[in-house]
């Protein structure tokens, strides 16, 4: 029997964030239904939010949030560029564009909304574009391509975003805002001021109190807007953000109720005037009200989900609270953030040395918090919007909550939370859940992270959730252990700062100052790298030598039979024919077995201890200097041919390559580093799966950071744009020294970037607008690093006392006996236990 | 008559053959003993055999040498687990253990009990 015609049919029309966040909750919900998806756009639902991303070098693609493989494995029917265009409600059929119908038990329109373009004349000029999918962006970017000066209509959330996408796009940009602020929704008026002035120091110019009459041919621009007060803005293009309008057409049509100004009416169980038909987002009017964000929409699509699960679901409006990042400014709104409350109580703090502006709102008793603002300085606005939402009872003198921390307010800690407080809001995640997690066996951050999926989301939530968990398993008796090891109470970066500020130049010193015991292999190579990254010196020298790690005493790689391998350096992966001889003969020599690695170098296997100096003299002698594979340090800088040869190279990516890795070659890190160099955006050295990479641009150079390919994969995120070769050489100088200081023993980038507080955002102050004061001195360091540089094989070489180690035994000249190899494919491997056995007898 | 002239000792190596701190390997016999010198304890010298029974190759004497609870050990390069070096167990696995050879300093020499 075919099922579908047991299972209930639920379809759904519009395939937004909305949409999707619906069929995802359904999906988890198991209810068993065949649900199809109808989606207007020929692809799956991605992240409007961020749509300005794709123009600072995010693709399409990073911001999908599913792709019909996705669909499929959920057993979802998805149908994607073929619009919904009407309901047969007797029926309970939907009917689309290329005439196919889907029957349905329950139907959810999820149809979001479109950009309202005010009815001007000359606004159909085909140089007037909106700002909503990424085809629009695509019609953005080609029209940018021609024109130098951009305006946006509409100085709202949109219209900022909007901004921030022509401004990436290198036009001259102007705001055209009617209302006499910007953000008027969101913000107040001092509010506006601030960001208005911040936005302008952007040289984004800001023309408020504009009402555009018509838009008309321009004389040295394509284009001239004409104001009501009879001013004009010359311009080549213009992008309308000016607010949204609810996509309610096909419930018009099905005559569903809709609300005088649009939108479908819907109840609290997100239903509308047919019982069978609901309404979830943007399109969706609840209480006289459209919400026009992503998080009460996501709300919506759960109460649904939640009902065809037959479980309790009702939407009860949305706190419309709001942090976000406009044009790199920040800007929060919590409640009442006009002080429109009968009776209510403000109190605000300007700076404007610092650039910031901070208002409360609270009841005439100043006991409860109705409303905020922030504009420039967003770190109180967890803890304001925990006073808010939770109704707790504000300090005798809330001012505090808003002035400089130098006045002493302590902030509202987790602790004073109830435990329905959000604390994760992109996930709904509340103390009360955060608690179940730690009782349910939940020992850790990670862990917690895992369960909750706290945190996951924007990350704005990271501190709170990291010092409610610390509290919670600090309560539990749960202490958590950071040392290093027995021999040290301290974790790496604690160490790091005992050995420079003490500048402690030996592991006997440090051990004896901060120590007990005698050490052990844990301690002993962090404290040796830790060494190598303050002071460089050689690390066979004989106060380092007893720390390494085989691989470093020995320079080379130790693999399973005791022999090791031979990786010399070739920077960027290019190499001329001589020395790649040089290497063929040396490996035919010494009877090497040969690889080409991941990285564009080249492995010779199987090299005995005694025979190591022998072949380092050849590759010392032709040129070649050490890899460095053996250590936790700078590996390889990897490249494509660049734009010295490929038809598609926009600039010289092997010489970029070559010049990086000369310049962080013999780096000490807490873990290996890789990077890579792409000559332009097709990647092909794959430089996002690396702790740095970097990607040729038209304009210069766009550096992404805390990539990792292997065990576990990380996207790099994208760190700054269009750099130039000096500023993108100091950028990284900076990431590197501060991961060096701040990392965990063996933790590569990408694990770092994951535990760091405040994440990228936090990286960009620290290393871009050096908001530590640090950026001098990490550069100074690395500068130390890079003029101390020795090619560690070369000075090995120069000296007697350090080739002693290199001998099998210190009282004879044989081999190890122990090394045995059998031939595979015309080299030589290991040979394995049971062939030893073999061998072994046929030699007696 | 002490213990140590008991033992008929031998001539094994140089103390100048020896790194301070770490270990090396000298060859007994057709046996690879593994030598560790650490100056500050006493006794200040150490030998086991150089097979490392969990991988299999010919490398304790490679490893970094330290204290685990105030045991002394050496940490195999292989795969990481410790052996005591003054009674060749191993710390993770008890039924495992390495050889231990008798060895004392006797001026610049290195000797070991047969």
């Amino acid at each position: 029997m075919d099922s579908t015609k047991t299972q209930r049919r639920i379809v759904v029309v519009g395939n937004g964030m909305v949409g999707h966040h619906f069929v995802a909750s359904l999906v988890e919900a198991a209810t068993g239904d065949h649900i199809t998806v109808i989606g207007e756009e020929p692809r799956p639902a991605y992240d409007r939010v961020h749509l300005s991303d794709v123009f600072a070098g995010r693709s399409a693609e990073d911001l999908a949030m599913a792709t019909r493989e996705t669909y499929q494995g959920w057993g979802v029917d998805a149908h994607f560029g073929d619009p919904a265009i009407a309901i047969e409600r007797e029926a309970k059929v939907v009917v689309t564009e290329l005439g196919r119908r889907f029957a349905y038990d329950k139907l959810v329109l999820a149809t979001g909304s479109y950009p309202f373009v005010p009815p001007v004349p000359g606004a159909d000029n085909d140089r007037c574009l909106t700002y909503r999918t990424i085809d629009d962006l695509g019609a953005i970017k080609a029209k940018a391509r021609h024109s130098k000066v951009g305006v946006v209509v509409g100085g709202g959330l949109l219209g900022l975003e909007c901004a921030n996408a022509l401004k990436n796009l290198g036009l001259q940009t102007h705001v055209v805002e009617f209302a006499p602020g910007l953000m008027g929704v969101q913000i107040d008026e001092g509010g506006s001021r601030m960001l208005r002035r911040k936005i302008e120091a952007l040289e984004v110019q800001v023309h408020t109190s504009k009402n555009t009459s018509r838009i008309v041919a321009g004389t040295d621009t394509a284009l001239s807007m004409e104001f009501a007060d009879e001013t004009s803005l010359a311009t080549d293009m213009i992008v309308f953000s000016a607010g949204i309008r609810p996509r309610d057409d096909l419930a018009r049509k099905a005559e569903l109720g809709v609300g005088e100004r649009g939108g479908i009416v819907i109840d609290y169980k997100c239903k509308t005037s047919d019982a069978d038909i609901f309404a979830i987002g943007e399109c969706a009017l609840f209480g006289g009200r459209i919400y026009g964000l992503v998080a009460p929409g996501y709300r919506m699509a759960e109460a649904v989900a939640s009902q065809l699960a037959q479980r309790e679901g009702s939407f009860q409006g949305a706190d419309m609270s709001t942090k976000l990042k406009l044009l790199g400014v920040d800007v929060g709104s919590i409640g009442d953030a006009h002080g429109r409350s009968e009776g209510s109580m403000s109190f605000v703090f300007s700076d404007e040395r610092e650039d910031c502006y901070k208002r409360l709102v609270t009841s005439g008793d100043g006991k409860q918090l109705l409303g905020a603002v922030l504009v420039g300085d967003c770190e109180d606005y967890d803890t304001l919007l925990q006073y808010y939402l939770n109704g707790i009872e504000l300090p005798a003198d809330p001012q505090g909550l808003i002035l400089p921390a130098s006045s002493g307010q302590p902030l509202l800690g987790v602790s004073a939370l109830p435990a329905t407080a959000t604390i994760c809001s992109c996930h709904n995640v509340t103390k009360g859940d955060v608690i179940g997690a730690i009782d349910g066996g939940c020992c850790s951050l990670v862990e917690v992270k895992g369960e909750t999926s706290a945190s996951t989301g924007c990350g704005g939530c990271s501190a709170m959730l990291k010092s409610l968990v610390e509290d919670e398993l600090g309560a539990r008796g749960v202490t958590v252990d950071k040392s290093l090891c027995e021999h040290f109470p301290y974790t790496r970066q604690e160490l790091y700062h005992l050995a420079r500020i003490g500048e402690v130049k030996s592991f006997t010193e440090l051990l004896a100052a901060h120590g007990k015991g005698r050490g052990c292999d844990i301690c002993k190579p962090t404290v040796a790298s830790i060494m190598a990254s303050l002071w460089n010196e050689h690390i066979l020298a004989p106060a380092h030598v007893g720390l390494q790690d085989t691989n470093d005493t020995f320079m080379a790689n130790m693999q399973k039979d005791g022999t090791y391998s031979v990786v010399p350096r070739i920077a960027g992966g290019e190499i001329t024919p001589e020395k790649l001889l040089v290497l063929g003969k040396v490996a035919q020599d010494y009877g090497l077995y040969t690889k080409i690695t991941g990285g564009q170098r080249i492995d010779l296997f199987g090299a005995r201890l005694e025979q190591l100096p022998a072949i380092w003299a050849e590759l010392v002698a032709a040129g070649f200097e050490t890899g460095h594979a053996y250590g936790k340090s700078l590996r390889t800088i990897k490249s494509c041919v660049g734009s010295s040869w490929c038809r598609y190279g926009v600039q010289d990516s092997v010489g970029m390559a070559i010049r990086l890795e000369n310049r962080y070659k013999g780096l000490r890190s807490p873990h290996k580093l890789k990077s890579a160099v792409s000559g332009c955006t097709r990647e092909c050295a794959e430089a996002q799966s690396k702790d740095f990479g970097v990607i040729a641009t038209e304009h210069g150079w766009n550096l992404y950071i805390c990539g990792n390919g292997g065990m576990k994969p990380r996207h790099a995120d994208l760190f700054a744009t269009d750099l130039d070769d000096d500023t993108l050489i100091s950028y990284i100088d900076r990431f590197l020294m501060f991961y060096i200081r701040t990392a965990d023993r063996l933790q590569r980038t990408s694990v770092w970037m994951d535990n760091l507080e405040g994440g990228i955002e936090y990286l960009r102050q620290v290393i871009i607008e050096d908001s530590l004061g640090i950026a001098a001195e990490l550069e100074a360091q690395m500068a130390l690093v890079v003029d101390t540089y020795q090619c560690e094989w070369k000075a090995t070489l120069e000296d007697p006392a350090k080739l002693k180690r290199f001998r099998q035994f210190v009282n004879s000249e044989e081999p190890d006996n122990g090394v045995v190899f059998v031939q595979e494919r015309q080299q030589i491997r290991p040979a394995r236990a049971e062939e030893r056995l073999r061998l072994v007898a046929v030699a007696k | 008559m002490t213990a140590a002239e008991k033992y008929n000792w031998e001539p094994l190596c140089k103390r100048e053959d020896l790194v301070a701190g770490s270990g090396v390997c000298a060859l007994l016999g057709g046996e690879q003993v593994a030598l560790f010198y650490l100056p500050d304890e006493e006794p200040a010298i150490y030998a086991l055999g150089n097979r490392d029974p969990i991988g299999g190759a010919n490398v304790l004497s490679r490893g970094i040498v330290g204290d685990i609870g105030g045991e002394l050990v050496v940490a195999s390069p292989l795969y990481k687990q410790h052996f005591s070096l003054r009674s060749g167990a191993c710390l993770e696995d008890e039924a495992i253990k390495v050889e231990v050879y008798s060895v004392r300093l006797d001026g610049d020499s290195v000797l070991i009990a047969r």
